[in-house]
């Protein structure tokens, strides 16, 4: 998300005033180039009236392992939710899209990366609930570099929790929409970012499992033009379509009417 | 026999026994009072050092070169193997292995790991880290397993899943949630038993099951200690230090409730007497089928379900 009055684009070097961004859905007015945004921007595109409900906001991290590398766990967390404004890296929302009711919950890249730890699984694993107890459809937004490394096997094990949680919406007979964007790596990716009734991603977002920068230093070659884009992805068969932000709400407000019985 | 760097006392004493082995074919003259007491020593000290391991040696253990693999196990457990190819799609994965395997009048589908033990082998194996395909092979033959209505018993000993271009190419993460998916809901029952190392989606992509167990000097982990000494102490000389701080080894995860249960190895390590290894794990897998068989499909799935989904660690007040 752009930051400072004057923003330039790092695709096309054009320079824009954050207002004009933000007017224009946090793109690029000459390249379409889509800006890294969280969830209350996600929210305002897609929710009718910017009108919703934040869920399971009292859920917050707790450093559980005393994990300590250069920083211990417990002040990133401080330092990353002063610094984001976020409790944790996903928000879990409900509201109308188009007049019909849907939950989001997305992840919030400001917050230590987006990365997924116990509360991120958590938080899906009750808007899950949630969305089976209301009967709801459930859409989840990544945006995230992978497993938390400080909660270490916790983190992993939430790529299970999410996806157990996931077999019941299924069997619930509710849509799971995957709408993956810039980046979407590691454990995200091989877990709930590619198990939705359908996966739609933004233009050009990074998708993959492994990063780049490794899969770089074990095949020692580069890595082709636009390898792990979300054009890539769509290629090669693992995802349905992409969606442009400003498109994004009547596409999804489509998708829930092709759902519906 | 290959020692590790704190096997090294061990070493020495070995090297003695070995003299006195020798001299002793050569001249004739009885020394087996000497060759037992020096061997007697031997255990002790191997039972001294593994007493008190590190986290980061526990980690060097369960990737020593003669630790006993995926096939070393099919071959010491059960009567028969029949090894089955391919994912059906695209090729056979040689870094993990499956079939249907004869144990007494129980038939199990096996599916697992597999490094090889020399350096062609190695290589031929990809070092035990799997493709799309590899993991795409193991779900079908889960899912044939489902049909036929056989326990399926998973043997996990990967340093990960294959970082490579064809590998995303053909949707790695892709295959991984898939199984991950998949597993929750097979009707038969599913043992996964870590023989070696743990290394995050890689290993969860065979991973879920009724019972998860490790053996003793194994680890499991969202990141190896190398790299995660790489990313977040930018450098690659911390891996003691992160193998510390990331509690893989069998004793913080079943604290932590993320596994069902440590198997003990020999004296020395699974290496130094597979067969008694295997014996074990044989004798846990067999009390397991039994418990798991007396269990109602639907219930079993349930219980799978719900274990995983109370797994996470969090507080419950925002002003906390």
């Amino acid at each position: 998300m752009p930051e400072g009055i004057w923003n330039k684009c790092p695709e096309c070097r054009n320079t824009s005033t954050k207002e004009e961004i933000v007017e224009n859905m946090w793109l690029c007015s000459k390249c379409d180039h889509h800006f890294r945004i969280d969830s209350p921007e996600y929210f305002k595109i897609l929710y009718d009236d910017n009108k919703f409900e934040l869920l399971f906001e009292d859920i917050v991290s707790k450093d559980q392992l005393k994990f300590e590398d250069l920083k211990p766990y417990k002040d990133r967390l401080v330092a990353a939710k002063k610094k984001s404004g976020f409790n944790d890296a996903i928000s879990v929302g409900v509201g109308k899209v188009n007049g019909k009711k849907l939950v989001t919950a997305c992840m919030n890249f400001a917050f230590i990366g987006g990365s997924m730890g116990s509360v991120v699984g958590e938080k899906i694993a009750r808007g899950i609930d949630y969305a089976i107890k209301h009967k709801l459809p459930f859409m989840i937004i990544s945006k995230s570099g992978g497993a938390r490394m400080m909660e270490s096997a916790f983190s992993l094990m939430q790529m299970a929790k999410t996806s157990a949680k996931l077999t019941l919406l299924a069997k619930a007979k509710l849509p799971f929409i995957s709408f993956l964007t810039d980046p979407t790596t590691g454990g995200v990716t091989a877990s709930y970012a590619m198990l939705g009734d359908v996966n739609i991603a933004e233009p050009k977002a990074l998708i993959g499992f492994a990063g780049p920068r490794i899969i770089k230093d074990t095949v020692k070659k580069d890595l082709p033009e636009g390898f792990q884009r979300s054009e890539f992805l769509l290629e090669h068969g693992f995802l349905d379509f992409i969606v442009d932000r400003k498109e994004l709400k009547e596409k999804i407000s489509d998708l829930m009417g092709y759902f519906r019985k | 026999m290959h020692f590790l760097e704190f096997e090294k006392s061990i070493e020495t004493l070995y090297e003695e026994l070995e003299k006195v082995k020798t001299s002793q074919s050569k001249t004739e003259v009885d020394m087996s009072s000497t060759i037992e007491k020096m061997e007697l020593k031997i255990a002790e000290e191997r039972k001294k050092i593994y007493a008190n391991l590190s986290d980061w040696q526990k980690v060097q253990l369960s990737r020593h070169p003669n630790r006993p693999y995926t096939n070393h196990y099919i071959e010491m457990i059960f009567d028969k193997f029949q090894e089955m190819h391919g994912d059906r799609n695209v090729k056979d994965d040689k870094a993990i292995i499956g079939g249907f395997a004869q144990l007494e009048d129980q038939t199990y589908m096996i599916i697992g790991h597999q490094k090889g033990v020399n350096t062609k082998l190695r290589k031929y194996r990809n070092f035990g880290m799997a493709n799309p395909e590899g993991y795409r092979k193991a779900l079908r033959l889960m899912k044939l397993a489902e049909k036929f209505n056989k326990p399926v018993i998973s043997f996990i000993d990967t340093p990960g899943a294959y970082p490579g271009l064809e590998a995303e190419e053909r949707g790695q993460g892709e295959a991984i949630a898939r199984n991950i998916y998949e597993m929750m809901n097979l009707k038969v029952p599913v043992m996964c038993i870590i023989i070696g190392e743990g290394a995050s989606g890689g290993a969860l992509g065979i991973g879920i099951g009724d019972r998860v167990v490790m053996l003793e000097n194994t680890w499991y982990s969202v990141i190896s200690p190398e790299s995660c000494s790489s990313i977040l102490w930018r450098s690659w000389d911390y891996k003691e230090q992160a193998a510390e701080q990331l509690k893989l080894t069998p004793k913080h995860m079943h604290k932590f409730g993320l596994i069902d249960q440590i198997i003990k190895e020999p004296d020395g390590g699974a290496h130094s007497n597979p067969k008694q290894m295997a014996k074990t794990v044989k004798r846990y897998i067999k009390k397991v089928t039994e418990e798991l068989c007396a269990i109602k499909p639907q219930d079993r799935i349930n219980q799978r379900i719900e274990k995983f989904s109370q797994m996470g660690f969090y507080n419950e007040d925002a002003k906390a």
